[in-house]
């Protein structure tokens, strides 16, 4: 491979296609923590005060709290007072959001990311809430979903008009002080969506949160709740990016779900934050708390992941199945090249009788990247017959990177059944040789055989995305050979 | 159209290839005999453009080019087809679409258009047939539980989709029963015509009383000891390679 710098330039930018910023006039106040920046971004959101003390309460707990050490990453020191906790680009107006009320600029920089906001430009039956920075800027298709009785709408709305579902539910499935970092967003979350499926309603469309943070040195702390109600489904998606730059930016946010009796989610995720640079500078934190309750018998929860962003990615989203007969499912693919770390898996935790889990992982290392995969499976005492299936497979791509797998057990009934299996495999030379002999450049077969390796997770995406999500991991392994 | 000249190939410093001179002609079937380790697959691994061979001295022609300049890829494109002797395995990746991939970036190279998939389909199942290969392979992972006789028949159906101009089978026989050989051999020679030329390395007579080649080469020690028609094959069958022992052992001591 030649390295002229123009060469290297070329193919950062090709790398990472939405390193862009957008110029475009914010609301933002001054980097640092305490207890008056928690009382700002409560008032510029109008909170009542229930969310203000809730704020409060956590950030007290996390003033006690440190840093986890215990994941196979490295990092410098985070500077907590070196970041803004609150970023908002200044609308034209206040009251409700229509398309009409949003900036330009801001509906030209979600086309530019292949996510146009006008719902007639739209890929039909997706419905999109914006997450820019802080807040959220747009969500489309609201009226339809109403039809249904569905509601989408950024949490901070969700906080006047459904106050009730908003005290019963939030926190409820994370708690305040559940770890650091779930507990620095109950502080200081400033947006993200929140979804309520009433009884026996299927959504009748896909609903999507796409998340991008634009500002320097500010953090996102974006949380979701999704409440399914009895007998409802839906499936919802996340996608995400950042612009490049040379710091490292957090990323801290929190998904809790709740999925009452025959309910079933469906939560996938993009996740496709700035990498950073080839030589591991820049990128994003992402420190993540996700986390299912199946709360109810028969109740359903589908993860699918695909990661292949973030110079850090630190996230397990979790299954807690407490209903008779519920099921949790965590389909993972998790790539790293150059400089960047993953450490990421699942904790399936059963307690009702006979809950059944499912666990694919498939984690790809090329370049100086660091892979590991940590999962709990917990089988509490209560949990008669219940049932999990392991399956973690570590693909590796040249001599540099590294690939672990942590699987902890904790099997407390005695009728369960807990199987595992774990592979490490690699792109061989031989593989390589083979393909091109066959007329495939080293760069497709490589992609070939990664996109063949992720096949039993791409196909838990929904259909466009799995495209999508096949052609991003060809980007991002540009270059991780020859 | 392949023009070796005083080829010298070594390996970590290791002479293999010691002075081939090789020239095929389209249309022509070149055999190529001879003991274990005598660098019949180092041969042809290096002409496919393989990796980790340094070629010391001597050259090698093809279609006017130089071959060892051009990438594996380039080589493919260009019409090099290698039938591996070790065909690997590629988990996760479905057998007809690697072949529908390579398919078209030939296409390309030579300004087609891509096939598309109803056309593709009929083509792979008309070629699936030449060598009996059962439907069911085709959407298999590449060679992923195949035996070996399923490897061996996999390439020879892959020549035939992809109809290179030179191809070079290493030990395609080795390790199929008679049935299965001889399968493998009527759909090599169906594929011969004036334009496509084949260089088959075997080790065993056998495959030659299906396929008649029109030279036979024997390498021994990194050289091309002997070429002659059939009839050295048959010698070879009788005589073994013993002979060579002696012969290649002055040899070296003569240079
Ligand atoms: N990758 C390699 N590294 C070192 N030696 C090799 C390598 N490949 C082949 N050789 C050596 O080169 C010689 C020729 O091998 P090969 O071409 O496979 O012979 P054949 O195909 O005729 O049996 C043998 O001595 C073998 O050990
Ligand atoms: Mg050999």
């Amino acid at each position: 491979m030649s390295s002229t710098s123009e060469d290297v330039q070329e193919f950062v930018d090709k790398q990472y296609k939405h390193g862009f910023i957008t110029d475009i006039e914010t609301d933002t106040i001054g980097a640092g923590l305490s207890e008056d920046v928690i009382r700002v971004i409560s008032k510029k959101k109008g909170e009542p005060e229930f969310m203000l003390e809730w704020r409060l309460k956590a950030y007290r707990r996390w003033l006690t709290m440190s840093e986890p050490t215990w994941a196979q990453v490295r990092f410098d020191p985070i500077d907590y007072q070196d970041i803004i906790y609150y970023s908002a680009p200044k609308s034209p107006g206040e009251g409700p959001k229509s398309l009409d009320d949003v900036d330009p600029k801001l509906l030209e920089t979600y086309t530019k990311l292949g996510i146009p906001l006008l719902e007639q430009q739209m890929l039909a039956g997706i419905a999109v809430d914006a997450v820019f920075d802080s807040v959220s800027v747009v969500t489309t298709f609201k009226e339809k979903l109403a039809e249904a009785g569905v509601v989408f709408c950024p949490l901070s709305e969700a906080v006047h008009s459904h106050p009730e579902l908003v005290k019963k539910y939030l926190g409820s499935v994370v708690p305040t002080g559940d770890n650091f970092f779930s507990t620095l967003n109950s502080a200081v979350f400033s947006d993200g969506s929140f979804v309520y499926i009433p009884k026996g309603v299927r959504c009748p469309m896909e609903l999507s949160t796409y998340f991008r943070i634009n500002e320097a040195k500010t953090g996102q702390f974006e949380r979701t709740l999704i409440i399914a109600e009895e007998g409802s489904h839906v499936s919802y998606l996340e996608g995400c990016t950042a612009p490049m730059r040379d710091e490292n930016q957090l990323h801290a946010a929190v998904v809790e779900l709740v999925i009452l009796d025959n309910a079933k989610i469906k939560y996938s995720t993009v996740q496709n934050w700035y990498p950073g640079d080839e030589n591991g500078k820049g990128g994003i934190y992402n420190f993540v708390t996700k986390r299912a309750l199946c709360a109810g018998i028969n109740s359903k929860i589908s993860w699918t992941q695909v990661e292949t962003g973030s110079a850090i990615t630190w996230k397990y989203p979790s299954c807690v199945l407490r209903g008779e007969n519920s099921v949790g499912e965590f389909y993972s693919v998790a790539l790293t090249n150059n400089y960047q770390q993953a450490d990421t898996g699942t904790k399936m935790i059963h307690l009702g009788k006979n809950t059944r889990s499912t666990i694919i992982s498939k984690g790809i290392s090329a370049g100086h990247g660091e892979n590991s995969y940590r999962g709990l499976v917990r089988i509490a005492k209560t949990a008669e017959g219940a049932r999990n299936y392991t399956q973690c497979d570590s693909l590796l791509i040249g001599d540099t990177c590294a690939a672990h797998t942590f699987p902890y057990m904790e099997v407390g009934n005695p009728s369960a059944q807990v199987e595992h299996e774990a592979t490490t495999s690699k792109i061989s030379e031989d593989q390589l040789f083979y393909c091109q002999q066959r007329g495939i450049t080293e760069e497709d077969a490589v992609s070939m055989i990664v996109n063949g390796f992720c096949k039993s997770v791409f196909k838990e995406l929904p259909m466009e995305f799995a495209v999508e999500a096949g052609k991003l991991l060809s980007v991002s392994l540009e270059g991780a050979v020859g | 159209m392949l023009s070796i000249k005083d080829l010298h190939v070594s390996i970590d410093g290791k002479p293999i290839l010691k002075g081939i001179n090789l020239e095929v002609k389209a249309g022509e079937v070149h055999a190529i005999m001879g003991p274990n380790g005598s660098g019949k697959s180092t041969l042809s691994q290096l002409l496919a453009g393989r990796s980790g061979y340094t070629v010391d001295s001597g050259s090698v022609t093809y279609k006017d080019q130089d071959l060892l300049e051009l990438a594996p890829e380039e080589r493919s494109w260009e019409g090099v087809f290698l039938a591996f002797q070790y065909p690997v395995e590629i988990p996760g990746v479905n057998n007809t679409y690697l072949l529908r991939a390579g398919l078209n970036a030939i296409r390309k190279h030579r300004g087609e258009a891509e096939i598309n998939a109803v056309d593709f389909l009929k083509l792979v199942r008309e070629k699936a047939k030449l060598v009996e290969l059962d439907e069911s392979f085709l959407s298999r992972s590449v060679n992923q539980g195949f035996s070996g006789g399923e490897k061996k028949r996999n390439e020879i159906f892959q020549m035939a989709v992809l109809e290179p101009a030179l191809a070079i089978l290493d030990e395609t026989d080795s390790g199929l029963d008679i049935d299965a050989l001889r399968i493998v051999a009527e759909g090599i020679n169906k594929l011969r015509n004036e334009d496509r030329a084949f260089i088959l390395i075997t080790h065993y007579q056998r495959l030659l009383d299906y396929i008649e080649p029109d030279f036979v080469h024997v390498l021994a020690d990194g050289q091309i000891q002997r070429s002659g028609d059939k009839s050295l094959a048959l010698e070879l069958e009788r005589e073994g390679y013993s002979w060579l022992d002696s012969d290649t052992g002055s040899e070296t001591d003569a240079a």
